[in-house]
């Protein structure tokens, strides 16, 4: 039974992110001719709704190319690193209450283990093996470039996200995310939902950064920056390869997302939710779409974003990450550490 | 068998045999790649004896960090096949191989005559003592001044690895 | 049932891996790497002895373990990046300045 509820939370949650990446892609190519003053994919479908979906046909019709002088296994091991690190972290992020169903309680939360924050930060600091292998095995000096670059960024990035979160940590005192969420249900003063943003507004704003640097999106995408780099790590890349690649990044936007989700803005929680007097289950089901629409809200921050400002430097991204949020973070969790100890 | 049983048969296996892919590969890309699914399974026997988060720690210093060093700086000398060493068979290698030997049947001597006293019996307190909180705590009561003194030891390593990898000293 | 004795063995499989690569590789990286395997698999006997001991020592000692592996692994690669500077390999056997 329990194998049963566990395999069936793995199916719907894999099939949800599956279906909404297929979405978002055509969301951020509407959105991004909105900002541009262009139309954007409108032919193929209402609204152009099927883009995505023949995307994904051209993409596995698409003949597989490997250059001659490639790695052949690590060049194919790389993207399948990629997909399987961005489908794994989202695991331990709880996207609901317990739910009481057939006279059993489920917790919404694939895995429930109590080194939650710990797990996610040792999954995404193996996303850099895909990228990084993917540069090196494709034999291509521009490819390499990516590669490298990766590596430092991600490395330099992973430092003030851990850091940050250890200002939620101590908040809440403990590394299980469903507690996290449960601390953040309460009110401040009586009336302000006591939500992490609230109470640790730096170390928000660093971790939302360094979770840029971490899917590679501009203003951090030098890993793969075009106009310098052709297409960075990926550009020997063609056909399904690729595919997995995109679906990669798209999934890694989702989970960061959530996890900023989760830690800073109060997961499930919809404020003053009890006042509507709604049953258990109803409730489960408005607390879960509460989620998915706080999710929704930051990916549309995430697009808007990469559509607005242009890319940094390669010197500016370490400087900032090593001098700007490095200290930031550190001051921030020494801080909070000395709040807490006075009070 | 009990699923600790099999996870460590399983677990075993991979590690012994990425370990030996580590030593005999040409290309150090691929022996870093084994040495890091190697460390994954060891990740993995930490969590059969219930060291949840050394588990962890293990997969995020190790796998995370220290591994993509590695990989960076075969990458950075571009050490890749057309740079592979050309290894030789010598006699001191040979006696090398049976050094090594004599020393595993020695401890496998050890381990299967009970020449000393281990502990018998299942894993007991694992499951309390390989907690974040138990470590935490122990690590800033019994074990802080060891756990002060690594910061010296870090900043040591920074300053090196800075002046060493340096270009040129002015 | 698994034993410590099973954990010890397979520690000491893995230790003499590494004494091997180190014995008889010439790239330094690789020789490198084999070190990581021997602390690896002393982590491993720590572990193993710490959790049938219930005794949170070892796995103490397997945190300061890898701070040190985390700063020998930087301090190791500058020297190995220094070296291929000055001499172009890596071969440990064509690193000999310091004999004579």
């Amino acid at each position: 039974m329990d194998i049963l509820i566990a395999s069936t939370k793995i199916a719907v949650v894999l099939a949800a992110m599956l279906t909404s990446v297929v979405f978002l892609v055509l969301v951020e190519r509407r959105m991004s001719a909105f900002i541009q003053n262009r139309i954007g994919p409108n032919r193929v479908g209402p609204y152009g709704l099927l883009q995505s979906v023949a995307d994904v046909v051209k993409l596995l019709m698409k003949e597989d190319i490997v250059p001659a002088k490639a790695n052949k296994p690590l060049h194919d091991l790389a993207p399948i690193i990629s997909i399987a690190v961005a489908m794994t972290t989202f695991a331990v992020i709880p996207f609901g209450n317990a739910i009481e169903l057939f006279g059993t309680t489920i917790k919404l939360q694939i895995a429930d283990v109590n080194i939650g924050i710990l797990y996610i930060l040792a999954i995404t600091s193996l996303g850099v093996y895909g990228l990084t292998l993917a540069g090196w095995s494709s034999n291509n000096k521009y490819s390499l470039l990516g590669g490298l670059r990766s590596s430092a960024q991600m490395i330099s990035y992973e430092l003030s996200m851990g850091l940050a979160i250890i200002g939620v940590i101590l908040m809440a005192g403990t590394l299980r995310l469903d507690v996290i969420v449960e601390k953040q249900t309460e009110y401040l003063l009586g009336w302000l939902p006591a939500w992490n943003i609230f109470l640790q507004p730096v170390a928000f704003i660093t971790f939302f950064i360094a979770a840029f640097a971490e899917t590679n999106r501009l203003p951090f995408d030098l890993p793969e920056a075009e106009p310098e780099l052709v297409g960075g790590f990926h550009t020997e890349y063609t056909g399904l390869k690729f595919g997995l690649f995109f679906l990669a990044e798209y999934m890694n936007m989702i989970t960061a997302s959530a996890i900023v989700v989760t830690l800073f803005l109060g997961g499930w929680h919809l404020p003053y939710a009890d006042m509507l007097g709604l049953s258990g289950f109803a409730l489960s089901i408005l607390q879960v779409l509460t989620f998915c629409g706080k999710i929704v809200l930051v990916l549309l921050f995430f697009i808007a974003i990469r559509w607005t400002l242009p890319r940094f430097r390669y010197d500016q991204l370490m400087s900032l990450g090593w001098k700007v949020m490095l200290p930031l973070t550190l001051a921030n969790a020494l801080v909070t550490a000395l709040i807490l100890l006075a009070f | 068998m009990t699923l600790q049983a099999v996870l460590f048969y399983l677990l075993a296996a991979v590690s012994i045999a990425s370990a030996i892919m580590v030593i005999t590969r040409r290309n150090p890309v691929t022996s870093a790649l084994f040495l890091v699914l190697n460390f994954f399974s060891l990740g993995g026997l930490y969590l059969t004896l219930h060291a949840q988060f050394i588990a962890v720690i293990q997969i995020l210093v190790y796998a995370g960090a220290i591994m993509v060093l590695f990989l960076f700086v075969i990458m950075l000398l571009n050490l890749g096949d057309s740079q592979s060493l050309r290894e030789v068979i010598s006699l001191r290698k040979l006696a090398g191989v049976g050094l090594s030997t004599a020393f595993l049947l020695e401890i496998i001597y050890i381990l299967g005559f009970r020449v000393s006293d281990f502990p018998a019996g299942e894993v007991t307190r694992g499951l309390e003592i390989g907690t974040v909180e138990y470590i935490g705590q122990k690590l800033f009561t019994d074990y802080l001044f060891p756990f002060e003194i690594t910061s010296i030891l870090l900043l040591a390593a920074i300053v090196g690895a800075v002046v060493m990898a340096k270009r040129k000293l002015d | 049932m698994i034993s410590v004795e099973q954990y010890l063995a397979l520690s000491a499989v893995m230790f003499v891996i590494g004494v091997v690569g180190v014995l008889v590789r010439r790239n330094a990286i690789i020789v490198f790497m084999s070190i990581e395997l021997m602390l690896n698999s002393v982590n491993l006997t720590l572990v193993a002895f710490s959790a049938y001991l219930g005794d949170v020592t070892g796995q103490m000692l397997v945190f300061f373990v890898m701070t040190v592996a985390a700063a020998e692994a930087a301090v190791g690669l500058a020297i190995i990046i220094a070296l291929y500077r000055i001499r172009q390999t890596v071969n440990i056997d064509d690193i000999n300045i310091l004999k004579w």
